[in-house]
């Protein structure tokens, strides 16, 4: 799932200056799943932001309100009718969230209240780790079933650096060395011999290096002659 | 750490690999090639544009290394150059290595200023994956890493053998002829796999490696048997890091901070004990028994590494301390360097 | 006493302030009934919240008190380990630590929640924690929050 956790409270609160009515606006997916912007936390944030700027003299009205999936915009669309009111939109959705209800809404201000980290696992109760970048080119068959791209920092496509030590990694003293666990899973599979395979330098253009990207499926389109 | 079961391997014959000497016109290839005991040293370019500050340290070098690396942003910290200081090294007549990272240039970047620093002259390099940026002096930099340390290696030698860009396009002209080096670490986790790494940095295209600062001798001997029973060491010319200890002090935070170091706690007696009786709060005295005991330890590395088999050299690295490599270079036998014509 | 006679009565020695407390029905309610039954006294304007288990408190609930005016709240829960659903006074506590926070970065003071810990059989403990808290949160007068300021509250 796409993980994301809330921008701290002051930076959220400048960014509301000289909006007195704002709705803020959750999803029920994937930041609701990783407690960043589910009804809990637009809650949270909602009555902190209305309680801080009150006691600042300020007080900004914040609203509260929570889409199934603010990605989709057939989720967004009974927003619309109450829009008028509000100076402001506050986003608690990903990145992909917070740019639909721009691209739905122009003209509104839609302000991000997350920041939007990593497609990730969780790795237990509210622990969350990156697993993948979305670089468009997987290379997990390779890897033991661990992503070089995400999980090692220098992104090495070759073995473990030299600053691997006991399993952790260098550069986080919190996290393992990913090549240290592909090195363990390809023995458990049998499968060393392709660790001695120099792999080629990765061709970039299918991640955000090659240009905007975008997915057409024809089989999946639907016809112009039969969108409403 | 559980003990992780490699397979054997053994390196693939390659024999139809040219010589060292035909790979590259460079100093230190010619010294290797001759099956001369190298010697290279290490200087790090300022943290500002004052020319004489490298060719003042490339003095300190000059006759005593066959070559010296210029670090390429060392630790992740700006500083000048490696191109433009290496050329600054060879006008004092000191033969430069020069270093480069994957951490600041993408493929475009890196064979552009490869081939601006092959124009100018310089011959050897050292491909490397660079220290992570968040050690540094610009944490909130992004990194490249495009290709890796074993890409770039294969770049730089099919550019060299096959004169071909890493795109497949010929290069007008040909490609520029480097001595090609990487790092090594035998010290490093899963320690099982580090030969294997060796190997794979050999069939990648590596002429040479130098390894991180060796202090624990039996790791090492144990690395190098194993080197040499793969097959590498035959393709593979392995120098081996060593430096003088400034401190017991420097040699506690190597082995206790630095991840992939090893520091046997003989080593830390030895310089503990080299001040003992020294007032403590004569620090001046201090630190010279500890320098002095520093290059005694270094000497004495470096004469048994001499008899390792399959070492090709030492890499003496004084860090900031460029003042020690000629004693410890001396007093191990290694002075006069040999001089091999082109 | 109406929030305008509070505020009112800040500087004075009769300020009471309004709290509210979540109890569990195992330990801390139970001990506010023993406390009562024995005819122990303690500050009139706790408001008890009965819950079956302080992990039924939630985050969102006690900043909603603090929101609507109250001066300070706590979550009374079992003793450490005697939990009758295992662990819920210990999420309790995780949460009004998370409280703390966001009271920190709301620019309230912290002090305005508390875990307190307690068995059914403490009446005279209960009063003694809740006194010692009602003080703490009449040291710190009342919450700004509680009068009649701008914001009209729409959102809860």
């Amino acid at each position: 799932m796409i993980v994301a956790e809330q921008k701290p409270l002051n930076e959220i609160k400048s960014m509301l200056k000289g909006y007195n009515k704002v709705l803020a606006v959750g999803c029920g997916t994937c930041v609701a799943v990783c407690f960043a912007g589910g009804k809990q936390e637009v809650g949270l944030l909602s009555a902190s932001l209305r309680m801080s700027t009150d006691l600042d003299g300020e007080a900004v009205n914040v609203d509260e309100a929570i889409v199934q999936r603010q990605c989709e915009k057939e989720y967004n669309a009974p927003l619309e009718a109450e829009l008028e009111q509000y100076d402001a939109i506050l986003s608690l959705g990903c990145g992909v969230g917070v740019q639909s209800l721009a691209q739905q809404f122009p003209g509104k201000r839609i302000l991000p209240a997350l920041n939007t980290k990593f497609m990730g696992y969780p790795a237990e109760h509210g622990v969350w780790e990156d697993r993948c970048q979305g670089c468009g080119n997987c290379v997990l068959h390779l890897t033991g079933g661990v992503c070089p791209v995400s999980r090692c920092p220098k992104s090495l496509f070759n073995g473990p650096c030299g600053g691997s030590q006991d399993g952790i990694c260098e550069v986080n003293q919190e996290a393992e060395c990913a090549w240290h666990v592909i090195c363990e899973n390809q023995l458990k599979l049998g499968l060393f011999d392709e660790m001695m395979e120099v792999q080629p330098a990765k061709d970039w253009s299918s991640a955000r290096d090659g240009g905007h990207r975008r997915i057409v499926r024809e089989d999946v389109r639907i016809p112009d002659e039969e969108k409403a | 750490m559980n003990m992780m079961n490699f397979p054997a391997f053994t390196m693939p014959e390659n024999s139809d690999a040219l010589p060292i000497s035909e790979r590259c016109d460079s100093n230190l290839a010619r010294v290797l090639a001759a099956g001369e005991f190298a010697v290279t040293g290490e200087l790090g370019p300022p943290k500002g544009h004052d020319p004489e500050e490298v060719r003042s340290k490339a003095r300190l070098l000059l006759d005593c290394v066959d070559a010296a690396n210029v670090t390429d942003n060392q630790a992740a910290v700006v500083r000048m150059s490696s191109i433009a200081a290496g050329q600054l090294m060879m006008d004092e007549g000191v033969e430069p290595i020069i270093q480069m990272t994957c951490r600041d240039r993408n493929r475009l970047a890196m064979q552009a200023d490869l081939l601006g620093a092959y124009a100018l002259g310089l011959r050897n390099l050292l491909c490397l994956s660079g220290d992570h940026q968040s050690c540094g002096n610009h944490p909130g930099a992004k990194n490249v890493h495009d290709i890796d340390s074993m890409q770039f290696l294969r770049m730089m030698k099919e550019m060299r053998d096959e004169s071909r860009f890493q795109c497949g396009e010929e290069i007008p002209g040909g490609g520029p002829r480097f001595l090609i080096g990487g790092a090594a670490n035998p010290f490093a986790d899963p320690a099982e796999w580090r030969p294997y790494r060796l190997a794979k940095k050999a069939i990648a295209g590596a002429d040479f490696v130098q390894t991180q600062l060796v202090y624990d001798m039996d790791r090492f001997r144990e690395y190098m048997k194993r080197a040499v029973d793969m097959g590498v060491a035959e393709q593979l010319k392995i120098i081996a890091g060593v430096g003088p200890l400034k401190s017991a002090g420097m040699a506690r935070v190597m082995r206790d901070r630095i991840p992939g170091m090893s520091v046997p706690d003989a080593i830390i007696d030895r310089m503990t004990a080299a001040v003992a009786g020294i007032d403590t709060e004569n620090k001046p005295e201090r630190s010279a028994a500890w320098r002095a005991e520093g290059i005694k330890i270094c000497i004495e590395q470096v004469q048994e590494i001499r008899e390792i088999e399959g070492v090709a050299g030492v890499h003496i690295m004084g860090i900031e301390w460029e003042e020690a490599v000629r004693p410890i270079a001396d007093a191990a036998g290694l002075l006069p360097r040999p001089v091999i014509e082109a | 006493m109406s929030t305008d006679e509070k505020v009112l009565n800040a500087d004075d020695e009769t300020f009471v302030p309004e709290v509210v407390a979540f109890c569990c029905r195992h330990c801390a309610y139970s001990a506010a009934d023993l406390a009562g039954g024995g005819r122990m006294s303690y500050s009139p304007s706790i408001k008890i919240v009965e819950l079956p288990c302080t992990g039924r408190a939630n985050s969102l609930e006690i900043l909603h008190a603090l929101e609507k005016g109250a001066d300070g709240v706590a979550v009374a829960g079992c003793l450490p380990g005697t939990c009758h659903y295992i662990r819920g006074n210990t999420q309790a506590k995780h949460r009004v630590t998370h409280v703390k926070e966001l009271l920190k970065t709301i620019g309230l003071e912290e002090e305005r929640t508390r875990m307190i810990n307690i068995s059914a059989a403490m009446g005279a403990q209960f009063v003694a924690e809740f006194t010692d808290f009602v003080e703490t949160v009449k040291a710190l007068g009342p919450s700004p929050l509680s009068g009649e300021t701008g914001n009209t509250r729409t959102g809860s």
